[in-house]
């Protein structure tokens, strides 16, 4: 049996130069195995006399002690070489592009349709829908706007048949609700709306945003509160705005609402033409007939109501240069309003 | 309405500039669309007095006149053939400076003396055009006689003025006129306005024409006068001429210019006849059935039912309100007219022109409402202006009656004043307002003003009208912003209902871009998708044959989109829209809210790492999948072999959820895709309000328990659908089956011809224990008994 000094060091060296996990698993075994060497010597404890056991013995045990050690740390710095060398062969490019879909997006027109039901929504307006195919009595008549008024030459009427139209406005739909609930409402409209015109600022379809609140005290001013708001969360940005009286068969009294142009900050230029004001609503006080034609009592309630143009107030907060790119659906056109 | 800035001065003059003025017109409802300047902006043209004129001894065509211009006589050379001895003429003295009219074809240039072929020219004399005033271009301006030679051209013909338009709104009629306007505008500006005199022409002849009114409640008041002896070929003063100029009105004759004038001062239409056209009588009466008439412009109009004219005992000799006829209309032979001036209900009149494809200045005027109180002043100043212009002399006026409106008397509470403005207007500025836009408060009591509405505001009949009169001359600008409307209420969508927004949402993260196409399409590709033409929707008139039909799906729209994308090299294209179909349904129309999807080209867009490999079927089945997976039904939605117009057949499905077809999804057609000249497309079309409809989730119980996973593999028949195979097992499986795969299709190698292999792998897992292998090797026992008994299928090794 060799020397147990010279096992322990043949062993301390032979671990220090193993090259992998694997051979220094079989360095253990050899040395520190049910039959390794040293574990040899310590079977070899029974030959010795009694009292030289002990001091043998603890020789043993520290020479076992130390190779277990080493083995450890040896253990610990091949994981770590091996660890290192995989890291090192793992390496890739981060620099090539990832992989993906095609990203999609919302067409101008609907995020800006959600803005305002966002906006409005949190003023506590819900949000009405209704249909496009429409009777007269709803689009006009219930809107105070007999046949033959001089206001439905304002609206290029598309007809399906007589008396059915393509809505021309969204404002039938409050005529609806109106018809349907019980006051007090809060809403509005957005829908899609037709026009029998088509040109360089026309489309035949468009989107309109309509809005009422009907409540026992309800009053211009608060109107007029209610759409500076709107227009200034809408634009983020400290507009002026100014009520013209104007005229809506439906509204008395009516206003046309314009604001601080925003791309001039209402300097004048050309997309105000040169006024320093863009014309952007139109806003009123619902008119009695239409509450009462609704079944509304016009003594006991009030309210006001106001409409809109969605692609308008897109093209200002978008710089949208042309009103029929809404329509060609060109990819490229929408891809950028992610 | 257009109309002088200057002209509106005469009646009230307010200490502001146009710009101003303009702003002040328009604050107040009368919205000033722009302003022109009336002539260029020339200098040193004076009146220059024609003394003689000469022939150019080289030039034909000119002439040499001697001008004075009362500081000394003048040489000038003209080429105009209207200059004459004894003319007065703008005279453009040399140093004038000319401005660039616009419409002349010289631009700004400075007046110098010239030789003009050989002949030296002091000045120049000017035509209207180059004065910036109008396109006569043909002679010189003929300034009024006594017109001193030398005074300056500009403040004789008061040039430093405006054109104005006014867009005004329907309801405005009173301010077709100057009279309305100057009104309006001494009310917002509490200025007085100038009062006009209008003297009574007395009678010369005795010459009456009878006129009567059958149809009294659409002509409350009916006037005529004869005037005999007029000389057509009168020449306008320039004063009037000018006015209707800057009114934009063109000078034709004395009495059509003269009736304009009194259009343009008053806002009253007047009609002249040829008196020796007339027959019998006038009456004023709707038409007869099949009446026609022509008109004034050539044109021959059938009367639509009841529409209101004016007929003598032959027939109508005008449409009421709108346009005389040809047949009695004023020609160079005229010598004595019938002079017409009326008022109609606005009823009987609106829409009529516009059914007729025709706008003129009357009937513009009479839908909107003509004072039924003007008739009579119209009448004389019309009779005086003419008689001083063509001569002549007039009879009396014959007036008829018809039912005149009753005055309308409205009640205005203050208190309602107030909770609509949302703020105190003194009582004394409402009836100050009220005043002086020509409203009469009768009384008042408690708080509550009487008030009579004028003749000329037919748009006032309940007290919001006169809320807004008060708050539009007080000014919408004073009125603070009010937010007093925080009623607190709580409220969201439903739970059990997904908003359209998160499905779009969805959509977009799988890469889809929403496009927003028009409801109405070209009918032959609409057809291509349609399997009848029956429920088509059809406008009556379409802006044109490409867009004039509703569309039935929104699957033409997308293909459109492809269409145009392809077109400008955008192929690899997702796409989706939302919105309404549209189809007829029993004696109304079916209006559903739809989702619909397109995908071309390749899944994914070509890389480094992935070839690119164009999209499929499944593909766009698979996005269908994950939509329905939002409302927690992806599961329960089958997919069944169908026909679609405009799709695949071997390559389309019908979606059922429920037993319910709730969309399709498939191939674009192949015919249709050369057609097109298109690259193949999967399209997809489903009802939003089931793809919107959901459940609210209940959290069942996990199992701590492992879970036993199988994979089958077994060959069948190519006629038994992977559906109908995917049900049976799940049936045959239980209830412990938590998840079913298909792992894999093959064909060829050992499976017969007209077979395939599918490999499922299946996974069971029980709630509350393990499930032992006896169990799981009996229930795949089953499930193979079940596929073999069914499909003949047979377990592949």
């Amino acid at each position: 049996m060799p020397d147990l000094d010279e096992l322990a060091a043949e062993a301390l060296a032979a671990v220090a130069g193993s090259g992998d996990e694997k051979a220094l698993e079989a360095l253990r075994v050899r040395y520190l195995g049910r039959k390794g060497l040293l574990t040899a010597h310590l079977k070899n404890l029974g030959a010795l006399s009694a009292d030289q056991r002990p001091a043998a013995g603890q020789r043993i045990n520290l020479a076992k002690q130390q190779l277990q050690q080493a083995i450890e740390t040896r253990r610990k710095a091949l994981a770590e070489l091996a660890l290192d060398a995989r890291l090192r062969e793992e390496r890739i490019d981060v620099t090539l592009p990832g992989r993906r879909r095609a990203a999609g997006g919302l067409h101008p027109v609907t995020i800006t349709l959600d803005r305002i039901a966002r906006i409005f929504h949190a003023a506590g307006y819900d949000v009405a829908e209704g249909p496009e195919i429409e009777d007269e009595y709803h689009n006009f008549e219930a809107l105070n706007i007999p046949a033959n008024h001089p206001a439905r030459a304002m609206h290029d009427t598309f007809y399906i048949e007589p008396g059915t139209v393509l809505r021309t406005h969204t404002s039938p739909v409050q005529v609806h609700v109106m018809e349907q609930g019980e006051p007090p409402f809060r809403m509005i409209c957005p829908g899609r709306v037709y026009r029998c015109d088509s040109d360089l600022t026309h489309t035949p379809m468009f989107h309109q945003v309509e809005g009422l609140l009907v409540d026992r005290e309800t009053s211009m001013a608060d109107m007029k509160g209610t759409i500076v708001s709107f227009l200034r969360e809408f634009f983020e940005e400290r507009l002026k705005v100014r009520f013209r009286p104007s005229y809506f068969p439906f509204t008395e009294p009516s206003a046309e609402v314009d604001m601080s142009c925003v791309a001039c900050g209402g300097k004048g230029c050309r997309i105000c033409g040169h006024t320093g004001w863009l014309e952007v609503m139109g806003c009123g006080m619902v008119h009695p007939r239409v509450l009462e034609m609704s079944g509304v009592d016009p003594v006991e309630y009030n309210g006001f109501a106001f409409g809109l143009g969605v692609e308008r107030l897109a093209m200002l907060r978008y710089q949208v240069g042309d009103l029929r790119l809404y329509f060609e659906n060109d990819a490229r056109f929408l891809r950028q309003f992610h | 309405m257009k109309f002088s800035e200057s002209w509106l001065r005469e009646w009230v003059n307010p200490n502001m500039g146009t710009a101003e003025l303009m702003e002040r017109l328009t604050m107040a409802g009368l919205e000033a669309g722009g302003s022109a300047p009336v002539a260029s902006k020339f200098s040193g043209v004076v009146v220059g007095e024609i003394l003689a004129v000469e022939a150019h001894p080289d030039a034909g065509k000119l002439r040499l006149c001697r001008v004075a211009d009362g500081a000394g006589i003048h040489a000038v050379v003209c080429g105009a053939a209207n200059a004459v001895a004894g003319m007065k003429t703008p005279y453009a003295r040399p140093g004038a400076r000319l401005g660039d009219s616009g419409d002349s074809a010289c631009g700004e240039r400075e007046i110098s003396v010239a030789a003009i072929r050989g002949v030296q020219s002091a000045g120049m004399l000017c035509s209207a055009a180059e004065l910036g005033m109008g396109e006569d271009a043909e002679g010189l301006l003929v300034l009024p006689e006594d017109a001193p030679p030398g005074a300056d051209v500009r403040d004789l013909l008061a040039l430093d003025d405006h054109s104005i338009e006014l867009d005004l709104t329907p309801n405005r009629g009173d301010c077709l006129g100057m009279i309305g306007i100057a009104r309006d505008v001494g009310a917002m500006l509490d200025l007085p306005v100038a009062e006009m005199e209008i003297a009574e022409v007395e009678s010369r002849i005795e010459d009456e024409f009878p006129i009567r009114i059958s149809a009294g409640r659409q002509c409350p008041r009916y006037l005529g006068r004869v005037i005999r002896k007029i000389r057509l070929d009168a020449e306008t003063p320039l004063w009037m001429r000018e006015k209707l100029r800057r009114g934009g009105l063109r000078c034709i004759d004395p009495v059509v210019d003269v009736t304009n004038f009194v259009l343009l001062e008053l806002g009253q239409p007047l009609h002249a006849f040829d008196l020796a056209r007339l027959q019998g009588h006038i009456d004023v009466r709707l038409s007869r059935p099949g009446e026609e008439m022509t008109l004034l412009d050539g044109k021959v109009i059938e009367f639509a039912q009841d529409t209101l004219v004016i007929a003598d005992a032959a027939g109508a000799v005008a449409m009421a309100g709108v346009m005389g006829g040809k047949k009695t209309a004023v020609s160079e032979q005229t010598a004595d007219v019938f002079l017409e001036c009326a008022a109609f209900s606005p009823e009987a009149i609106a829409g009529r022109a516009r059914a007729a494809g025709m706008r003129t200045d009357a009937s513009q005027r009479y839908e909107r409402g003509v004072d039924y109180k003007l008739q009579r002043r119209a009448m004389e100043r019309a009779t005086g202006l003419l008689l001083e212009i063509a001569g002549g002399k007039a009879g009396p006026t014959s007036e008829a009656l018809g039912e005149i409106p009753a005055t309308r008397r409205i009640n205005l509470d203050h208190a309602a004043l107030r909770r609509m403005l949302g703020v105190e207007v003194p009582p004394a500025e409402v009836g100050q307002i009220l005043t002086r836009l020509g409203f009469v408060v009768c009384g008042e009591n408690s708080g509550t003003l009487t008030v009579e509405a004028p003749s000329f505001r037919y748009d006032v009949a309940i007290a919001a009208d006169l809320i807004e009169e008060v708050a539009r001359i007080h000014g919408y600008d004073k009125l603070p912003l009010g937010m007093g409307l925080n009623r607190q209420r709580m409220g969201q969508a439903p739970e059990r209902q997904i908003e359209t927004g998160r499905l779009r949402h969805q959509l977009t993260a799988l890469g889809y871009q929403e496009v927003i196409t028009y409801s109405f399409i070209d009918p032959g590709l609409a057809a291509s998708f349609s399997a009848g033409d029956a429920a088509a929707v059809r406008l009556q008139n379409p802006i044109s044959s490409e867009l004039s039909v509703m569309r039935g799906s929104l699957m033409p729209g997308l293909v459109q989109t492809l269409r145009y994308n392809v077109n400008r090299q955008q192929e690899n294209l997702r796409l989706f829209e939302t919105g309404l179909v549209f189809a007829r349904e029993g004696d109304g129309f079916r209006q559903q809210a739809m989702l619909g999807g397109l995908i071309a080209g390749a899944r994914s867009p070509k890389n480094w790492s992935d070839s690119g490999a164009n999209a499929d079927f499944y593909d766009a089945r698979g996005d269908l999948e994950s939509l329905f997976d939002i409302g927690g039904r992806g599961a329960e939605l089958r997919f069944v072999a169908a026909e679609c117009a405009g799709l695949h057949p071997g390559q389309c499905a019908a979606m059922m959820l429920a037993g319910e077809t709730v969309g399709h999804v498939g191939a674009l057609h192949p015919a249709l895709q050369r057609k097109l000249e298109l690259p193949p497309a999967f399209l997809f079309e489903t009802r939003l309000d089931t793809l919107g409809a959901r459940q609210a989730p209940v959290a069942g119980e996990l199992s701590r328990f492992p879970a036993t996973s199988r994979d089958l593999a077994f060959i069948v028949g190519e006629e038994h659908p992977a559906g109908d195979i995917e049900l049976l097992v799940r049936e045959a499986a239980g209830p412990l089956l938590t998840s079913l795969r298909v792992l894999d299709v093959y064909r060829g190698g050992a499976v017969p011809e007209g077979c395939r292999s599918i490999a499922l792998g299946l996974t069971w897992q029980h709630p509350s224990r393990t499930l032992d292998d006896v169990e799981v090797e009996r229930i795949i026992n089953k499930t193979i008994k079940a596929l073999r008994e069914t499909f003949h299928a047979s377990l592949r090794n």
